[in-house]
């Protein structure tokens, strides 16, 4: 799996493995041939474009950021600086709790489920014979579609009056009496991490049915030979074979569900009486709906320490996965 | 392939009844959402318990909603708004993108490693982490209620994107194919531009029609730095202007997201292949 590598092995990623004194960046510098500094200088004039794009717009931000939650900002007026108050706040702010709980909730079961329901399309897709590219094609189409715009038809489809949903199940005897979907606290969180697994769900399936079918059917010819049985063939050859693409899969997504905003902002708005916030919602509600910058900017930048270890863990595993690849 | 064996009635159970509800599932909020857009109001809003509930299809099918989308809000504006952001931004980062994954993948210079790993975490950062201060940024540029504010912004989660995948086939390329070229007196840039980059046009095209989807879907940026309805994004346009209060109007609305699905659905199905390659190499690099 090609990745970011570390310096000391990236620039001989394709080069013959010389033994390689470590000198510093600087050493390197002094010691370059004319060829190698035409190269350095292509690279670096190839490189600025996007690095003055990222550094405008993402580390520059992200210091600002840092500053602002550090700020009483309210839009339209220059903040003073009140130290980590906005943080302090939030810690004893009742909703915010709620918020976190809601958003480790949120991404713990929406990304099991997407996982377990995403692993089993791909294993049926993988055994199809006949109209795979249909199936893999019309199944991509939640993930394809502006998510706001699908969220939109499913919160239409809960309409506490109007739902298709409660018609469905009273008609295939399922209730009784209608169900306010959106209405509760605890079926509001779950309606909203049902339309999240339907809408990722196909990154998993197709992902996944990606890595399978690099996996060689031999080796399942040979388990069966053994006596394995399908359940353990699963298990014992297949998910381990798996594992490095489920890896990253599961991590994307959990960076991706953890952060989600269009859904509840559609669905709920963090309602009924702030019970599904999630980070990413409360943040506005704080910073743009309620103009307190400071405190919104603290909100967002509260899921940081998260995404940090997550980001961190991926890209140990990839460098896990590397070196374990160059090894043999 | 280690297929289902055994009776046809075990394929049936194991296979294909579960993937066809599954296909059922994913697709028919499509469906309701189509035959919601050309349902005539009268007949919308009747109670679900009602025996008469017809909810599946319509015989009186209208196209008033889409009439109202057109004659009352400014969708074809934002149609447009909404194509040129996601023209340019993909442009911007295909450009820059091109460029960083050739230096990344092909050149050998000091701290390429570092950099490369520094354009991934870039990749993971969510739009969530930091609109507000980059609300702030673009309202110090001037930029704030204008198209340049999604035009320059998106490029930040589309850049890492393309240069990813743009690395990955770069180096399936082989480097002899350079390396001719040089011999045969072409100079390194010469080699890039007219040998390396025409090699990797599959990838640019995948590159390029994700990135366009990704714009044309993006919400968060454009709900918070554009604020005149004249400005607006397809998502944000129909959410913002056919919600009024707790007033959804849900046949323009469900109009609204049909037109504005169905331009990513068409590009997409022209490109599948492409797409999915797309997908699934930004996540194996």
């Amino acid at each position: 799996m090609p990745a970011p590598t570390n310096p000391a092995t990236s620039t001989a990623l394709s080069a013959p493995a010389l033994p390689r004194v470590r000198v510093g960046v600087l050493g390197r510098l002094r010691r370059a041939t004319p060829t190698e500094r035409r190269e350095w200088l292509l690279a670096f004039i190839l490189l600025c474009p996007a690095l003055f794009m990222l550094g405008l717009f993402v580390a520059y931000p992200f210091v600002r950021g840092i500053w602002l939650s550090l700020l009483d900002s309210v839009v339209g007026r220059e903040g003073n600086f009140v130290g980590v108050q906005n943080y302090v706040k939030l810690w004893h702010d009742s909703i915010f709790q709620r918020t976190a709980a809601n958003t480790f909730v949120y991404t713990a079961v929406a990304t099991i489920l997407k996982l377990s329901l995403g692993m089993a399309v791909a294993l049926m897709l993988n055994n199809l014979l006949g109209f795979k590219r249909i199936l893999r094609a019309s199944m991509l189409l939640p993930w394809i579609v502006p998510t706001v715009l699908s969220t939109l038809a499913w919160k239409w489809m809960f309409d506490p009056t109007f739902s298709i949903v409660n018609w469905i199940l009273y008609h295939l005897g399922f209730i009784r009496i209608r169900v306010d979907w959106l209405g509760g606290p605890v079926a509001a969180m779950l309606s909203v991490i049902l339309v999240n697994a339907w809408r990722g769900m196909p990154f998993f399936a197709i992902t996944l049915l990606a890595g399978l079918q690099t996996i060689s059917p031999d080796v399942h010819e040979a388990a069966a030979i053994d006596g394995a049985n399908a359940w353990q063939r699963f298990w014992r050859v297949t998910w381990p074979l798996l594992m490095p693409v489920t890896m990253v899969v599961v991590l994307f997504s959990v960076i991706q569900t953890f952060a989600d905003f269009q859904l509840v902002y559609i669905l709920t708005g963090g309602g009924p009486a702030n019970s599904t916030h999630l980070f990413a919602t409360y943040a506005y509600q704080l910073g743009v709906a309620t103009a307190l910058l400071g405190e919104g900017a603290a909100a967002s930048l509260a899921m940081f320490p998260v995404l940090f270890l997550v980001v961190l863990f991926q890209l140990w595993y990839i460098r896990r996965g590397q070196d374990g690849e160059g090894a043999s | 392939m280690a297929a289902v064996r055994g009776t046809w009635w075990m394929r049936w159970v194991s296979l294909y009844l579960p993937l066809g509800a599954i296909v059922i599932l994913t697709l028919f909020p499509f469906y309701y959402m189509a035959v919601t857009a050309v349902r005539p109001d009268r007949e919308m809003y009747i109670p679900w318990n009602r025996p008469n509930f017809a909810p599946f299809w319509t015989l009186r099918p209208t196209l008033e909603h889409f009439a109202l989308l057109f004659r009352e809000t400014l969708f074809a504006r934002w149609l447009v708004n909404t194509l040129f952001i996601a023209l340019m931004s993909t442009g911007i980062s295909l450009f820059c993108g091109l460029l960083a994954a050739y230096a990344l993948a092909r050149l050998r210079f000091p701290l390429g490693g570092a950099l490369g790993t520094g354009i991934f975490v870039t990749y993971l950062v969510p739009q969530t982490l930091l609109f507000l201060p980059l609300g702030e940024v673009i309202r110090s540029f001037r930029l704030g209620d204008t198209p340049w504010a999604l035009i320059l912004t998106y490029p930040t989660f589309l850049i890492p994107f393309c240069t990813w995948l743009m690395m990955g086939y770069f180096r399936t390329i082989p480097r002899e194919l350079e390396e001719c070229a040089q011999i045969d007196g072409a100079t390194r840039l010469q080699a890039m531009v007219r040998i390396v980059f025409p090699v990797a046009t599959p990838g640019i095209l995948s590159a390029g029609i994700f990135a366009f989807t990704l714009s044309w879907n993006e919400f968060i940026y454009a709900l918070v730095f554009l604020s005149s309805a004249t400005q607006k994004t397809i998502p944000v346009g129909v959410v913002s202007e056919l919600v009024r209060g707790d007033t959804f109007f849900w046949g323009p609305l469900m109009a609204g997201a049909l037109l504005g699905s169905v331009p990513v659905a068409f590009i997409y199905s022209f490109f599948v292949e492409q797409y999915v390659s797309a997908m699934t190499g930004a996540v194996k690099g």
